[in-house]
C-alpha cells in the first residue's frame, strides 16, 4: 500500500523548513498543504491534527498526525529508513545525543533571540543582538573545522540549524549588523548546506520572510 | 562496567536528576552519584556542562551528557540490558516524544508555582492549568498504554519516567496549598497508575520521601522569606 503523506505547514517557518528538508533528503513524495491564515484563522484540520498546541508542522502518515518539528525529522528518519536514503541521526549514542542536545540549544536560544530581535529598539536589542551571536558563535565553534555537524555527512543537527539561515537575512536587518561579521564560518556552512536541492528547495525566500516580520510587526504594534 | 567509569551529578531531590537514576536503575548500570550543592556548583559540573551548568549532568568515561530526556534516551541508546524504555514502534515512539515534550515545556513548570505561590489569585489558574494537563494526560495515558499498566505498556518507559518523575513534589504541592490535583474521581485512570508507578520497587528506591520533600520545602520557603525581609 502507497503511504499517504501530508504535511501541514506555513511557508515562512524555520520549523516547517526542517521537515520539508527532511522529507526531500529521504526522497519522500508528499502533499504540501499551506495554512494560509496561520495567524487569524487555523484551518479545521489543523485544529483536529493539533488540539494541543494548534501549530504548524504537522506530519500526516495515513492520516495519523506527528507533532513538533524535531519530533517530525526524527520520525521520518526512523520509518524511512531502508530505502537507501541519508541517516540523520547518528547511529553512536553519544554523537546522537549530541546532535540533540544542540537541535535542543538552538532551539531555546536562538529562537528565543531571534522573536525579540524584531520586537525591541535600543539597549534591548542591543543586548538581544549580543546573546544571538554569542548563540551562533558557540554553535560554529561545536561545527569546528568539519564540513557539517554531521562531520563529513549533512545530518540532524545541520537540519535543525539551517532553517534558521533564511531569517538571517530579517534578523540582520532588524538589527542593522551583519552575522557574516561574527561568524563567517558558520555562513560558509550555510552556503554548503544551501547547495544541496534538498535544502534549497526547502528553505523560504529571505525577503519573503523579512516581508512577513513586517506584517508580525505591524501586528504586534512594534513600529 | 567499572563504577567510576560513570558518574551522575545530580541532587536527590531534583526531579530531573531522578528521570536520569530511574532510567539507570530500569536497566540495572551502576554508576556513582555525586550529590551537587545547588546554590554552590562544584567545579567538576561547570566544566561538564558549561551552556547550562545545570543539574543533571551524566559523565561517560570523559564524556558528559546534558539535559534530563537526552540523558534518558542516551542510557536507551547506549545499554542493551532489559526492555528499551522508549516504544519499538516509530509512531508510538514519536507519540511519547511528544508527550515528554508536553510534561516538560508545558506542565512541569506550574506545580512548582503552584507551591511558592503566595498570593490567593496566583493560585486558583495555576491550579486549573494544573487540573487541565492532568486530564489531557489522562487522555494520552489511555492512547499510549493500550490497556497495560504504564505508558511504556507492560514495563515502565520513557513516558512514565518522564511524568513520575514529577509525582513526589506533585504530593507535596497537594499538602501545601491543600488542594488534591491528582484526583481520583477526576483522573481515575492516571491516579491508578501513578499509584502503580510509586509502588514499583525500582521506584521506590529513587523517588524521594515526601516527608523529606516537606521539610525541604519549608527551609527552601524560610530562607527566601528571610531574604526578603
Amino acid at each position: 500500500m502507497a503511504d499517504e503523506v501530508i504535511l501541514l505547514d506555513f511557508y515562512c517557518s524555520m520549523f516547517g523548513m526542517r521537515v520539508r528538508i527532511a522529507l526531500a533528503e529521504k526522497g519522500i513524495e508528499y502533499e504540501y498543504k499551506e495554512e494560509e491564515n496561520l495567524l487569524d484563522n487555523k484551518s479545521s484540520l489543523l485544529l483536529e491534527m493539533n488540539p494541543v498546541h494548534k501549530k504548524i508542522p504537522v506530519l500526516i502518515h495515513n492520516g495519523k498526525p506527528v507533532c513538533e518539528s524535531l519530533i517530525i525529522v526524527q520520525y521520518i528518519d526512523e520509518v524511512w529508513k531502508d530505502n537507501n536514503s541519508p541517516i540523520l541521526l547518528p547511529s553512536d549514542p553519544y554523537k546522537r545525543a549530541q546532535a540533540r542536545f544542540w537541535a535542543d540549544f538552538v532551539d531555546k536560544k536562538l529562537y528565543d533571540a531571534g522573536r525579540r530581535i524584531w520586537k525591541e529598539k535600543g539597549e534591548e536589542q542591543e543586548a538581544t543582538k549580543k546573546d544571538l551571536i554569542e548563540t551562533l558563535k558557540l554553535l560554529e565553534g561545536e561545527l569546528g573545522d568539519e564540513p557539517y555537524f554531521g562531520g563529513d555527512n549533512f545530518g540532524f543537527l545541520d537540519v535543525a540549524l539551517i532553517a534558521y539561515y533564511s531569517w538571517f537575512h530579517a534578523y540582520e536587518t532588524c538589527g542593522n549588523f551583519s552575522i557574516e561579521e561574527h561568524c563567517p564560518k558558520l555562513i560558509a556552512w550555510a552556503k554548503r548546506c544551501m547547495e544541496k536541492e534538498s535544502v534549497s528547495k526547502s528553505l523560504a525566500d529571505p525577503n519573503k520572510v523579512y516581508d512577513f516580520v513586517l506584517i508580525l510587526k505591524k501586528k504586534y504594534g512594534v513600529e | 562496567m567499572a563504577t567510576s567509569n560513570l558518574k551522575l551529578l545530580g541532587m536527590w531531590a531534583c526531579p530531573y536528576v531522578n528521570r536520569a537514576q530511574f532510567a539507570l536503575k530500569i536497566k540495572s548500570i551502576e554508576y556513582e552519584f555525586i550529590e551537587e550543592n545547588p546554590y554552590n556548583r562544584s567545579d567538576i559540573l561547570v566544566t561538564s556542562n558549561p551552556f547550562y551548568k545545570k543539574i543533571p549532568v551524566l559523565i561517560h568515561g570523559d564524556k558528559p551528557i546534558c539535559e534530563s530526556l537526552i540523558i534518558v534516551q542516551y542510557v536507551d541508546d547506549n545499554w542493551a540490558t532489559g526492555p528499551s524504555t522508549l516504544p519499538s514502534d516509530a509512531y508510538d515512539r514519536a507519540l511519547a516524544r511528544f508527550w515528554a515534550a508536553y510534561i516538560s515545556d508545558k506542565w512541569y513548570p506550574s506545580p512548582k508555582l503552584l507551591r511558592e505561590a503566595q498570593v490567593e489569585d496566583e493560585k486558583t489558574p495555576l491550579t486549573e492549568k494544573i487540573s487541565a494537563g492532568l486530564l489531557l494526560l489522562e487522555e494520552a495515558f489511555v492512547k499510549c498504554s493500550k490497556g497495560k499498566p504504564y505508558f511504556g505498556g507492560d514495563n515502565i518507559g520513557y513516558l512514565d519516567i518522564v511524568l513520575g518523575s514529577s509525582l513526589a513534589w506533585l504530593k507535596v504541592t497537594e499538602i501545601v496549598v491543600g488542594i488534591k490535583l491528582l484526583d481520583q474521581d477526576k483522573i481515575p485512570t492516571l491516579s491508578g497508575w501513578a499509584d502503580r508507578f510509586c509502588s514499583d520497587e525500582d521506584v521506590k528506591d529513587v523517588l524521594p520521601e515526601t516527608e523529606k520533600l516537606l521539610e525541604l520545602h519549608e527551609k527552601i520557603q524560610a530562607f527566601v522569606r528571610d531574604g526578603s525581609k
